[in-house]
């Protein structure tokens, strides 16, 4: 029976904590009394997977009839799935989407559907490579599919791809890929990873254009999205619930399925990871030293390669489909059992160790502006109910954060960091001033569509990902950063945590409250 | 009275633009109030005559004590009293019109003061100057006189080395009477130097020559294309034959035992002239080395950089780290206003009946300045108030130690090869950006120490001269004076206190001159290379150009087709591949040097017989897996700034078109070389047109920009190389990016904006240029499924 999350006191026979550093380590030694938040263990995968899927599938959730059911010969059937951002790290083969794609196309071949298609919910995220396509969906269905042009990922820049499906009450546009829209059934097919993924959001965003996420990719939106990881209280949800739900009304019919990932989240010579420090054995404590010291050894475009060819462990451990809403609810509480972690009270100071992986760096590089994202946007957004750290707290982050980007896969970000975060870090100027020109600069868009390339306006949403946690706190600290990207971010660089501590004391006095967030694997903190 | 004695007179004065020239007319328009002064001055190229002495000497700070004087009256009075004939001593008859030779005639009395005093002048052209031009001087003022008609009085300035270097006392004697001249028949000289310069002229046609001209300029230049090449050989030739007339004059001189080329034609012209003078009176005066004013028109006033200053201004900013000389020799000094009194106390005298005489002007005999004092007073000056470098610290000067010119000119002759082995060395490696500026700072050293090496072998003479100049008769001349006289027209050289001459007078003058940093601390101005970046992002340019190989993305021609063969070949086959392309390599590159042209044509050949519709579906995924990681962001930053201005963006490369059809959303225009293709839609390897290389980048350029009705002055050209010149070259602003050590050079030297761009920084580099594996399924053998979509037949191996 795994071990629930659990919230550790600090005291003088705590061992060094382990902090994540980007593609190394450190550990630190936390003042007494600080406290110490670890995730859950695993929970145990299901047995029979490919079962499983067969199950839900045939028995679904709220107002849908079995799949097999919804097929019929000479309909227009769309199979979407989510793209290289998920899950994370990537899992090792076979995918979750290779599986419940091969059995949706297994109906749907017995039902005699000739016309499928299947669309990477890229939205305004790069297309994925070959390699990538075949990864998440397996060999058999890439070969059958691509070649014929019937494998495809989203161009949201494409007018002859997208319709227009009018507006939400609220006035949003919502515009989503034509083919979708025009189908007899759309399926979609989720990774959960974390609370804020699926429900509405899949189709209402994934298959999305800028016309229609510019209404909840924004900055007001993201600053009353509180947290991002809980649907009731996020704007973002409220927003795409509204376009789904709209959606629904124009008669487009979905099928959805949502799947939930265990967080054995690292294989075995990383498994000291996926520990508390003071149950490290000898063996563990032999694995640290000699990953963490050969790392720093490692130069750091091998180290960049060594981190992204990690293929993770975790698996399913739910699976459920049918109408969106009722499925959602249940994938939302199946999230929790493996991620919730009760939090007495906030804190003064949340210190965290950024790992070398987010959403958008997955084959490529982590620049500065996802470092911030993944910290601000993500790690401060773990939270239920209140955030972990007070308003006016500190964060304090660990990552080396070096001026890298990868220039196939984030030319705007390279341009975004050059020209706007050297003029302003406002989140409200820079979407006022800024985001219109990149969003619509027409060589982004030829590298959106054409090559590998985010969006222009990718790195706003960043950018705007991290205004609710800008918003609130009263000071950022990037431990061992390179000072000028650090500075550039508009945070303040430290080459020590008790450093960091000691110019946290500025803005919170001398004897704050201390809290850190031991992740990865991921964790939703309910403050109480 | 000397003002007296020239009352109503008009006073002719040739070389009236030179340094003695001008302080002698301001004196005689200022002191002497009744003269009228005639200046013989050559018009220039595109400015007449009269022009040359409104910019020329009217403007100059000498004239500023007068202009406060009259006031609103200067111009006035000078109309009045000044009046211009244009002509030339270097010519017969001097080239002056009927008019203005009327005029010239007229005068009562000519100062002679034209020369070329550059100790480095061709010998031809000081020989026309120096040697000739008092007797065409005399020619004209004597021919055709009729009887009794008075002859104006030729006043000649000459200089106080015609003797020679030797030791000992110099007398103030003609030449033929002075013991040890050396006797020369300066007709045999004047023909003789006539004679080198057809001989130079003709030496530096032969084929042999040329040859090596054109391979300098190649090795300067690179494949810049012939105009270019052509132009600079040119260059090089005239600059070889003008080397080799001055060291003709130098060596001729020397051989004769005269320092330089400027005494020894000096010398003979004063010989030439009294041979010449017919029934014109002439007296001669000799004045030492003259430098800055003591006191007339103002203390330390000074015209043009001249002998000791750059030597001075060398040793204060510690470039020059030894001058040779001995230190007790006398260095014989005068300043110009003392030389200027004593020529027009000579004019005030008239000539004498005996004949021509001879007047020194020098400070040697009366008031000697020992070389040992003059470095001392220098180097206590620039202790107290040193120069700056570039970072704003002071400058320290080095000690000198007094050593023979031999060994200082050994040492600067080693280092002058050392930094030019240095600078080869670098030029024809590699390397580009920020290392290749390495080179053009060696070339700024060697630049130096040739320089040092330059002033060693021109005036190290004149630190060693231990001749003694007698003033005898000069004095006796200012003792003839009134006392009146002697205040006005001081040139008794006892009366110079030489601590004060050179720290108060003519050091800070000087230095003020030289445009030197004589303040600590940064500079407050904008960088230069920001005011560059914003005169090419200025709104007004029109094109902006770019070259694309190094200068937008860090790849080429032969990885794009390395990678675009690979991509459909097995690991094994691949290998094979890579290890083919390496062993050629050098050869490609030296092609590559020789002529870009010639290479893109040889090296396409390779993609014959590839099918066209699939090397272009494969350039897209080249675009993202090669082009992109190896762009330079900050240069397609760079090129959209300018979309964004309004300029018209244009790439102009030798690259295919279908490998940068991905890059065309990026730019208005492309220029590139396109292949042609046969019935089965397979490429033939040829070349459709000319690939857009060298000059015919410049003919691009200039048709594009008269088509569009556009200025190439108004635009900019971004390239890398010097094989990129002729691009370069055809805008008014010209940007060198991440330049070889070749054009790092010239960008420096014409003061071209240069950037750094790199690759996105953290970007994944693959070790070699060589597309994905491609996923074979499994069953299927690699083999079979394998076509080969660029011929890389045996013929691929073949290199020319």
């Amino acid at each position: 029976m795994p071990r629930p999350g659990f919230v550790l006191d600090v005291d003088r026979s705590t061992p060094p904590t382990l902090f994540w550093h980007g593609e190394q380590f450190r550990t630190e030694r936390l003042p007494t009394g600080s406290r110490i938040i670890y995730p859950p263990e695993p929970l145990a995968a299901l047995e029979d997977i490919d079962g499983a899927i067969r199950h839900a599938l045939l028995n679904p959730l709220g107002d849908s009839q079995p799949l097999p059911s919804l097929l019929t010969s000479g309909m227009k059937l769309t199979i979407c799935f989510d793209d290289i951002s998920l899950p994370l790290p990537p899992m090792q083969r076979p995918d979750i989407r290779q599986r419940v794609i091969e059995a949706v196309l297994d109906m749907a071949a017995d039902a005699g559907v000739d016309d499928v298609v299947l669309i990477a919910a890229l939205a305004l995220h790069r297309r994925m490579t070959e390699p990538e396509l075949r990864h998440a969906l397996g060999d058999r269905v890439y070969d059958s599919f691509a070649p014929s042009g019937r494998l495809t990922q989203l161009d949201a820049e494409d007018p002859e791809q997208m319709l227009h499906l009018g507006t939400t009450d609220q006035g949003e546009d919502v515009e989503i890929s034509k083919r979708a829209a025009t189908s007899d059934l759309i399926v979609y097919v989720n990774i959960n990873l974390v609370a804020m993924d699926g429900g509405h959001k899949s189709v209402a965003t994934g298959l999305a254009s800028y016309r229609s996420l510019k209404h909840h990719h924004n900055v007001r939106t993201l600053q009353h999205s509180r947290s991002l990881m809980d649907q009731k209280r996020s704007e973002l949800h409220t927003s795409n619930w509204r376009m789904g739900r709209h959606i629904a009304a124009q008669g487009i019919k979905i099928f959805q399925i949502e799947t939930t990932m265990n967080t054995n989240t690292f294989p075995d010579q990383f498994s000291f990871l996926m520990k508390r420090e003071w149950e490290w054995t000898a063996r563990d404590r032999m694995s640290y030293m000699a990953v963490s010291r050969s790392l720093d050894r490692t130069p750091s475009r091998l180290r960049t390669t060594i981190f992204q060819g990690i293929k993770s462990p975790h698996q399913m451990t739910s699976v459920q489909a049918g109408e969106v809403e009722a499925v959602h609810e249940v994938t939302t509480a199946n999230v929790h059992r493996q991620q919730l972690v009760e939090v007495e009270g906030q804190t003064d100071i949340l210190t965290m160790g950024l790992p070398y992986i987010c959403p958008y760096n997955v084959n490529s590089v982590m620049n500065p502006i996802l470092v911030a994202c993944l910290g601000l946007g993500y790690f401060f957004n773990l939270y239920r109910n209140k955030p972990l750290v007070r308003e006016g707290g500190v964060l304090i982050m660990h990552h080396p954060t070096p001026r890298a980007f990868h220039p196939v896969h984030h030319p705007s970000y390279i341009d975004f960091f050059d020209q706007v975060l050297a003029q302003t870090t406002d989140p409200l100027e820079i979407e006022a001033k800024f985001e219109t020109s990149f969003a619509t600069d027409p060589w982004y868009i030829h590298l959106y569509r054409t090559s590998h390339a985010y969006h222009g306006v990718h790195p706003f949403y960043m950018w705007y990902w991290c205004a609710h946690a800008l918003q609130h706190l009263g000071m950022v600290i990037i431990v061992g950063g390179d000072p000028k990207s650090v500075r550039r971010l508009g945070f303040k660089p430290a080459s020590t945590l008790s450093d960091a501590l000691e110019m946290a004391s500025d803005v919170v006095g001398p004897s704050p409250t201390l809290t850190h967030l031991h992740a990865p694997p991921l964790l939703i903190a309910d403050v109480k | 009275m000397i003002t007296s004695a020239l009352e109503g007179k008009r006073i002719g004065v040739t070389g009236a633009t030179g340094f003695l020239g001008t302080a002698l007319v301001e004196r005689l328009l200022r002191v002497v109030p009744g003269c009228e002064v005639v200046v013989v001055v050559r018009a220039g190229r595109r400015t007449p005559a009269a022009q040359r002495v409104k910019r020329e000497i009217l403007r100059n700070d000498c004239f500023d004590r007068l202009r406060q004087q009259w006031g609103t009256g200067f111009d006035a009075e000078m109309d009045r009293r000044l009046k211009t004939v244009a002509g030339d001593v270097s010519t017969e008859g001097l080239g002056l019109d009927d008019e203005d030779r009327a005029l010239f005639r007229s005068c009562d009395i000519v100062v002679h003061s034209a020369a070329s005093v550059s100790f480095d002048s061709p010998l031809d052209a000081a020989v026309e100057v120096n040697l000739l031009g008092g007797s065409r001087v005399a020619e004209v003022l004597g021919d055709d006189r009729a009887p009794g008609d008075p002859v104006p009085y030729l006043v000649a300035v000459s200089t106080a080395y015609v003797a020679g270097t030797r030791r000992g006392e110099s007398p103030e004697a003609l030449l033929p009477d002075t013991p040890f001249a050396i006797d020369l028949d300066w007709q045999a000289e004047v023909h003789a130097a006539r004679q080198a310069r057809s001989d130079a002229e003709a030496e530096s046609r032969r084929p042999e020559r040329l040859t090596l001209f054109a391979k300098a300029a190649r090795s300067e230049l690179g494949a810049a294309g012939a105009p270019l090449l052509a132009d600079k050989l040119e260059k090089l030739r005239t600059e070889w034959v003008r080397e080799r007339m001055v060291q003709a004059g130098k060596s001729r001189a020397h051989s004769l035992g005269w320092p330089d080329a400027y005494a020894y034609t000096k010398a003979l012209g004063e010989r030439a002239l009294l041979a010449n003078r017919g029934d014109v009176p002439v007296s001669f005066v000799r004045p030492s080395i003259i430098e800055s004013a003591l006191a007339e028109p103002k203390p330390g006033w000074i015209r043009g950089f001249r002998m000791a200053e750059p030597v001075i201004i060398s040793y204060g900013r510690g470039l020059l780290k030894q001058f040779p000389g001995i230190p007790e020799g006398v260095v014989d000094v005068i300043p110009v206003d003392m030389v200027v009194a004593a020529i027009i106390a000579v004019a005030a005298r008239g000539p004498l009946p005996e004949g021509p005489d001879v007047v020194q002007v020098a400070s040697g005999q009366r008031n000697p300045l020992r070389y040992r004092r003059l470095v001392k007073l220098v180097q206590t000056w620039f202790e107290e108030h040193p120069l700056y470098d570039t970072d704003g610290q002071p400058i320290v000067v080095p000690e000198w130690s007094f050593p023979g010119r031999g060994r200082v000119q050994r040492q600067l002759q080693r280092a002058t090869t050392a930094l030019s082995t240095a600078e080869k060395v670098i030029t024809t490696l590699p390397i580009r950006g920020k290392k290749a500026q390495l080179s053009s700072r060696i070339e700024e050293k060697r630049e130096l120490a040739e320089r040092a090496l330059g002033y060693v072998e021109l005036y190290g003479a004149y630190a060693e001269t231990e001749a003694v100049f007698k003033i005898d008769r000069l004095l006796a001349l200012f003792g003839s004076l009134d006392d009146a006289d002697k205040a006005t027209f001081a040139f008794d050289p006892i009366a110079i206190d030489w601590a004060y001459f050179v720290q108060e007078v003519h050091l800070p003058s000087i230095v003020a001159q030289a445009r030197v940093r004589t303040t600590p601390g940064k500079r407050k101005t904008a960088s230069r290379s920001d005011r560059g970046r914003k005169a090419v992002l200025s709104p007004d340019r029109h094109i902006a150009a770019f070259d694309l190989e190094n200068t937008l993305i860090a790849s080429n021609v032969v990885e794009s087709y390395s990678w675009l063969a690979t991509r459909h070949l097995p690991a094994d086959e691949r290998v094979r591949f890579v290890l083919r392309t390496l062993r050629e390599a050098p050869t490609l590159l030296a092609l590559d040097r020789r002529d870009r042209g010639d290479f893109l044509r040889h090296f396409y050949r390779r993609y014959e017989g590839a099918s066209r519709q699939q090397v272009g579906d494969d350039a897209w995924n080249m675009f993202s897996d090669l082009i992109l990681r190896k762009a330079f962001p900050a240069g397609i930053r760079r090129v959209r700034e300018h979309r964004a201005l309004g300029h018209r963006t244009l790439l102009i490369t030798g690259a295919l078109d279908f490998a940068i059809e991905p890059l065309r959303p990026l730019f208005d225009d492309i220029v590139c070389a396109k292949l042609g293709t046969d019935s089965d839609g397979r490429l033939t390897g040829e070349l459709l047109t000319g690939p857009p290389t060298g000059e015919a980048r410049a003919l691009v350029m200039a048709r594009y920009a008269e088509a569009e009705g556009l200025s190439l002055t108004e635009s900019v050209a971004y390239a890398d190389s010097a094989s990129d010149l002729p691009m370069l070259e055809a805008v008014g602003h010209p940007v060198a990016v991440n330049p070889e050590a070749k054009l790092a050079t010239i960008a420096r030297k014409r003061g071209w904006h240069v950037e750094q761009w790199s690759k996105a920084p953290g970007a994944p580099r693959p070790l070699l240029p060589i597309g994905p594996l491609l996923h074979v399924p499994r069953g299927r053998s690699r083999v079979n499924n394998h076509r080969n979509p660029v011929a890389i037949s045996s013929k691929g191996g073949e290199t020319g």
